[in-house]
């Protein structure tokens, strides 16, 4: 199994959702992250002085499934997530060693 | 003593506008508040409440009797009978002042006045409190509101304020109409003569003077140019401004003493010359920052507010928009001085009020409306004699209040110390004074939650 994470710019979210649902992925996680990569930060100003807000507000998706849809899901989730300017944000995938569902006790594939 | 007749249309507006005034307080709260950090947003409106409870009672008890009792040369009031407000409470006159023979005008009970002015001490002393955000020991807080409202604001409004008793009518009488006992009341509006018609020398210019006392004292926040410290909410800062602008028509016309055409000219007056501040503060902002900011906006507002308040009732329209401009502009300005200075003026009360009260108290003396001065400004055609006036009881009442919290801030500093140890201020004054946080948030940024990690912000600690 692979887990496939992705931090994309939060208005994207609802894009990427609908495109893995169509894909067949059965249920994702999402958190508010911040961070900064080339794009960096802004700027703000309060009464004449400047702040530099080095992180900037972006969501983290993370999807466990199956090594053999590990490549095509993060092709969906970079082309669904993709607006072409700078701070679209990365997607990585990584080996999982083992899963388990909670309810069930099933493990592996089967937990999917 | 017949009972006074009473104009009623003056009475209930005087009425009124005190609970304008006192709105501006939990006004004032929010506007600091909101421009504080989250980690000590509840210290901070708690210093403008604190504000409310402790100068009411010292007003009742004292306060009156040192502000309008019997005037001693001119630099304070003393009448043993107004303890308590003694002689005011007395139901057979409640101290109404007489009516004027002729006008039948400004016929005020001084119970009235008396409660109306209560509002003006409070929100003085709640002023200062927006320079010390973060690292002031609260307890050293409450003390100090309670002795430098005594030693320092009751003295300097009997010197503003109260107006000695002209021959032709009562004392308010004699303050519409320019008469002004020469050899009664306090020195800065009978024997000098100098224009503040609410308070820009007494409260302005004396709460900023004595912010920067007591932050020389106190010192610098943690991590003051080093730190972010921006504002954690600027719509409670927008809230705080709405409030203090609406409470600002009881502050300046409530000031006329009466329910007339020349409180018209005041209301004008305070809404032009505000608006005139934000365009004035917003065109700053343009030109040096490039961005049109939402606290430049709020804190033109408050700058503009700051320097009509002495001149509202002694210039025409067009001196309340020179007044507005000016006021903001240079307010814009004013307030990058800290970083340059290096005093850590948290709140910009130095930068708003000092030099708001300052712009507004001198500009009389260029921009004033001879009709209301009885005396030619610079515009006017006039000489220096009325800027020269002005500038006179502007610097008497920042010199005097700078030296006197200098010496109560260093008093307290010996004895019972101001200052939270460090852990404290890095931790939240909220959590560690007052064992309150303002948000269940947690998370990066200025909050601190109960168990430090901000993760779950809502366990029990004592479970």
């Amino acid at each position: 199994m692979r887990l496939v994470t992705a931090i994309v710019k939060p208005f994207k979210l609802d894009d990427v959702k609908s495109a893995l649902e169509v894909f067949g992925v059965q249920g994702l996680t999402v958190s508010e992250v911040q961070g900064f990569g080339r794009q960096r930060g802004h700027t703000e100003v309060y009464r004449g002085a400047e702040y530099t807000v080095a992180f900037v507000p972006k969501v983290r998706i993370e999807v466990v499934v199956d090594d053999a849809d590990a490549v095509d899901v993060l092709g969906v989730i970079a082309k669904a997530a993709q607006t072409g300017s700078i701070g679209d944000g990365k997607v990585w995938v990584t080996p999982v060693d083992e899963v388990v569902r909670v309810r069930t006790g099933e493990r592996g594939a089967e937990a999917l | 003593m017949e009972p006074a007749l009473i104009d009623g249309a003056n009475t209930g507006f005087i009425l009124v506008s005190a609970a304008l005034v006192l709105l501006m307080t939990p006004g004032l709260a929010f506007f600091y508040g909101g421009m504080s950090r989250s980690k000590s947003v509840l210290n901070m409106m708690m210093m403008s409440f604190s504000a409310i409870a402790i100068v009411s009672v010292l007003w009742v008890v004292v306060g009156y009797a040192i502000t309008f009792g019997a005037d001693q040369n001119g630099l304070w009031g003393w009448s043993s009978g107004l303890v308590g407000l003694g002689d005011l409470t007395n139901g057979a006159t409640f101290g109404a002042v007489e009516a004027d023979a002729v006008t039948n005008t400004y016929a005020l009970p001084d119970i009235v006045f008396a409660g109306f002015q209560m509002m003006f001490a409070i929100i003085t002393v709640a002023l200062i409190s927006g320079a010390v955000a973060d690292r002031m020991k609260f307890g050293a807080w409450m003390v100090f509101a309670a002795i430098w409202v005594t030693v320092i604001y009751f003295p300097v409004a009997h010197w503003v304020f109260a107006f000695g008793v002209a021959e032709e009518g009562g004392q308010a009488a004699g303050f519409a109409n320019g008469f002004f006992a020469e050899d009664s009341g306090g020195w800065i509006v009978n024997r000098l003569g100098a224009f503040d018609l609410a308070g820009g020398t007494a409260v302005h210019i004396n709460a900023g003077a004595a912010a920067l006392a007591l932050i020389l004292v106190l010192g610098k926040r943690r991590g003051f140019r080093k730190q972010p410290m921006r504002p954690h909410n600027l719509p409670f800062v927008m809230l705080g401004t709405g409030l203090l602008w609406f409470g600002w028509f009881g502050f300046n016309v409530g000031s006329t003493l009466g329910s007339t055409a020349y409180s018209g000219l005041v209301l004008i007056n305070t809404q032009v010359a505000t608006a005139a501040a934000v365009l004035g503060w917003l065109g700053v902002e343009k030109l040096r920052d490039g961005h049109m900011t939402t606290l430049g906006a709020a804190s033109g507002a408050v700058a503009g507010l700051v320097a009509i308040t002495p001149a509202c009732g002694f210039v025409n329209a067009w001196g309340a928009i020179a007044i507005g401009v000016v006021a903001g502009a240079v307010c814009a300005l004013a307030v990058t001085l800290k970083n340059r200075l290096g005093y850590d003026d948290a709140l910009d009360v130095v930068g708003v009020h000092l030099v708001g009260g300052l712009v507004g108290t001198l500009m009389i003396g260029v921009v004033g409306d001879q009709t209301h001065l009885l005396e030619e400004s610079l515009v006017d055609g006039g000489s220096l004699g009325v800027l020269g006036k002005q500038a006179l009881a502007a610097g008497a009442v920042l010199a005097f209040s700078f030296v006197g919290t200098l010496l109560i801030a260093l008093l307290l500093k010996a004895t019972i110390g101001i200052r939270i140890p460090e852990e404290e201020e890095e931790l939240g004054i909220d959590q560690v004074t007052h064992a309150e946080t303002a948000y269940e948030l947690g998370g990066i940024g200025g909050g601190a939650s109960l168990t430090g990690t901000g993760l779950p912000s809502s366990s029990r600690v004592d479970a």
